[in-house]
């Protein structure tokens, strides 16, 4: 069983070696996606063989560690390279594998032609080489190498396309965006991760977690070292404050969007909050800020979403927001639900992103759904599997996101507050809005587009995985139905034993009846369908009646349109602040004036002894000898007359 | 049998090695300049000799093979230099071949 989980690493890169390092000179296309599937396909075959090894084990035994070697071993700070495999590990391993299977053969009809080919796939089987050892890691410094490997892979791949704009920008910078704004999470990882190894005098999550349980609640550095965790996901998982270069990543190809900036890289804080729910749970005030925070995301993010233009920035806003929930379920100490929550929308997301992929594929680049229209005739296959996704992410029943979704809220209402719960509701409400208003404008009503575009359906590499995804996002919920519904919930009493011991930490009274539950969740199957069908109706029959409404709304309107001008803010209180310090203090001051100042001042004053010695140097043999013997007779003297 | 004295050894060396040294110091000529270091080289080969032979040790005697091991590669490097110099500069006198001046 152990030499499955080191072959699941492996291969991926070995994938990521291969074309990276032979891939310029193959220049068969077929051969290079085929390797960087299969790197891929492999793992995910390993991984659900080691599911049903699991599952055929005690409930309490579904968990090992596979060592590798010994990493560091410096004093009392001993790292083994070595993986996790448990209930959640592996949840994590067959997302990552799966989706990301499906996300490399998608990538094989989507880049064909692209210069970067073999590139692009060395990239994607290195982001999966390091997601994996994110997600099996046995210790928080192996988590941390692969939260970092993965921000590398962000970044390569959101500027894959270099010489591209993006925007008023160019796809660099936006990829710089990413990863300086992930470094300040990244900040509080390392300083969390220090006061870890401080109090706990190991990394390793079973020592550290052990040890954690007999601390008290709300004990102080517990709370800090949340907070600094917390601090890590925001980054990464694009939660309030650091979101915002989220919506900026989608300069990358689409795929690189639907696998790092949907179903798995941005979902690697919500994991990170699972791993350690032993911590978390000893914070109560950790945990409200997070349910705070990510209910403010959530529904910020949703807002901006109703207004966006661009076919991918709506569903980056969608994710971000979709990110909120999942925290929300973490704020509330349902583990269970967030990690159900972030399997069915790597599902139905990853599906929504490959599907605007093919639509952009087929409209030659344009990205404004302005511009689309009707397209359900021409892009059957995909206007099928987008409106699956959709309906899902909205929430409609028997779809995954409806369990997923109505777990979230639930628990929000049960363990939160009816706020937290109205707000979410609210937010529900918007979700169905926009995704349903990004239906009607790229699908739906007249088309808005030149008839000599001539749309196309995608080749079959780029649909097969599509239909698969929608047929995931479809049936994914069935694993996760509620008891209030008559399923028996199998996602959650699989996933149970991990958080056993974070859960004796809550003190949850239980005291609803099914009533209010059924009650509740008819109010947010009824807000998703009132959603739909409003924007449906708006944005194919009514449009005259929206342009009055944007016009009559403009303050608002012109809010949303520019993203509450976060970025702004950020540039004038931040960004603008620090690079106009740094140009005039650390790059005027320091660097030319102190470092560069040092050295020159070094050469300047060795000039100015080299101009008064060099007059010894006169060229002429008998002087240099003459001073030579002198010197002789004169040491000699010393030495006799001494 | 008649021996000479230690000092008279060490009294001709020593005019020898001043010859030498003068002769560096005032020659123009590469090569004479060159026969000077030697000349000086085994003025210094005589005193060794005459102390060894005067203290009855041989290490005197196997540090001046050594010294003349040395002063041959020393003499075919140097003449080799000043033939290359002659070459290029179609001269061998010392006050005009000064290329390194700054």
């Amino acid at each position: 069983m152990d030499n499955y989980v080191f072959l699941i690493i492996l291969f991926p890169l070995i994938g990521f070696l291969f074309n990276g390092l032979f891939g310029h000179k193959i220049k068969n296309e077929k051969i290079i996606g085929s390797i960087g599937s299969l790197a891929v396909g492999i793992p995910f075959i390993l991984s659900v063989i080691i599911l049903f090894e699991l599952i055929s084990l005690k409930p309490e035994d579904r968990k090992y560690i596979v060592e590798l070697f010994s990493w560091l071993n410096v004093g009392t700070l001993n790292i083994k390279f070595s993986y996790l495999v448990d209930q959640l590990s592996i949840i994590m391993t067959l997302v990552v594998t799966g989706v990301g299977f499906l996300i490399h053969v998608y990538s094989i009809g989507y880049m064909h032609g692209d210069k970067g080919f073999f590139r692009f796939f060395s990239y994607l089987n290195l982001f999966i080489f390091a997601m994996l050892n994110l997600v099996l890691a046995d210790n928080f410094l192996v988590l941390f190498l692969g939260w970092e490997g993965v921000g590398l892979c962000s970044y390569l791949l959101i500027g894959f396309w270099y010489d591209r704009k993006f925007e008023k920008m160019t796809t660099t910078d936006a990829a710089k965006k990413a990863f300086i704004v992930n470094r300040i999470g990244d900040f509080g990882f390392l300083i969390a991760m220090f006061l870890i190894f401080l109090n706990f005098q190991s990394l390793n999550f079973d020592t550290v977690f052990s040890k954690a349980e007999t601390w008290n609640i709300g004990n102080p550095t517990i709370t800090i070292i949340t907070l600094l965790l917390f601090l890590a996901c925001t980054g990464k998982s694009a939660q309030i404050p650091l979101y915002v270069w989220l919506p900026d990543a989608m300069a990358g190809p689409t795929p690189v969007s639907a696998l790092i900036h949907a179903a798995t890289m941005v979902t690697a804080g919500v994991y990170l909050v699972a791993r350690s729910s032993v911590l978390f749970a000893l914070s109560p005030f950790t945990l409200e800020l997070i349910a705070i925070v990510a209910i403010l995301t959530a529904f910020m993010a949703a807002t901006i979403g109703l207004v966006q233009n661009d076919i991918k920035k709506i569903l980056a806003y969608s994710t971000v927001s979709q990110l909120g929930f999942m925290f929300l379920a973490l704020g509330v100490g349902s583990f269970v639900a967030a990690i159900f929550h972030l399997m069915t929308h790597a599902f139905f997301k990853a599906c929504l992103f490959l599907g605007a992929g093919s639509v952009i594929h087929a409209m030659h680049e344009e990205q404004n759904i302005q511009k689309y229209g009707a397209l359900q005739l021409n892009l059957k296959t995909t206007y099928l599997t987008f409106l699956i996704s959709a309906l899902a992410i909205s929430g409609i029943p028997p779809l995954s996101g409806f369990f997923s979704k109505d777990e979230i809220l639930w628990k929000a209402f049960s363990n939160g507050s009816f706020l937290l719960w109205f707000l979410a509701a609210i937010t529900a409400f918007f979700t169905a809005f926009y995704m349903f208003r990004l239906v009607s404008l790229t699908f739906w009503g007249k088309q808005r587009w030149d008839s000599n575009v001539k749309p196309h359906e995608s080749p079959r590499t780029m649909t097969v995985p599509l239909i698969v995804l929608s047929f995931l996002a479809f049936v994914g919920g069935f694993i996760g139905i509620p008891q209030s519904l008559g399923g028996n919930n199998i996602f959650e009493k699989f996933l149970e034993p991990v958080f056993v011991k974070a859960n004796s930490k809550f003190s949850f009274t239980m005291a609803h009846s099914h009533l209010t539950e059924y009650l509740l969740m008819i109010i947010s199957v009824l807000l998703a369908i009132f959603g739909m069908l409003l924007s449906s109706n708006l944005f194919i029959k009514k449009r005259a009646y929206v342009w009055s409404l944007k016009k009559r709304f403009s303050n608002i309107y012109n809010l949303l349109l520019n993203k509450y001008y976060v970025d702004e803010i950020y540039n004038i209180s931040i960004v603008n602040p620090l690079v106009n310090s740094s140009r005039i203090l650390f790059w005027k001051i320091v660097d030319n004036g102190i470092v560069d100042g040092l050295v020159n001042g070094i050469a300047r004053l060795i000039e100015i002894f080299g101009n008064i010695f060099r007059r010894l140097q006169t060229g002429v043999i008998e002087s240099y000898a003459a001073i030579f013997i002198s010197g002789i007779i004169f040491i000699l003297f010393w030495i006799l007359l001494r | 049998m008649l021996t000479v004295p230690l000092n008279y050894y060490l009294a001709l060396s020593a005019i020898l090695f001043s010859i030498g040294v003068i002769g560096v110091l005032t020659r123009r000529n590469a090569i004479i300049v060159f026969m000077s270091i030697e000349l000086m080289l085994n003025s210094v080969n005589l005193t060794l000799v005459a102390f060894s032979s005067f203290l009855g040790d041989s290490t005197g005697q196997v540090f001046v093979f050594f010294v003349m091991a040395v002063a041959a590669a020393e003499a075919a490097v140097g003449l080799s230099i000043i033939i290359a110099l002659f070459r290029n500069k179609v001269t061998v006198n010392i006050d005009e071949i000064n290329l390194m001046r700054w």
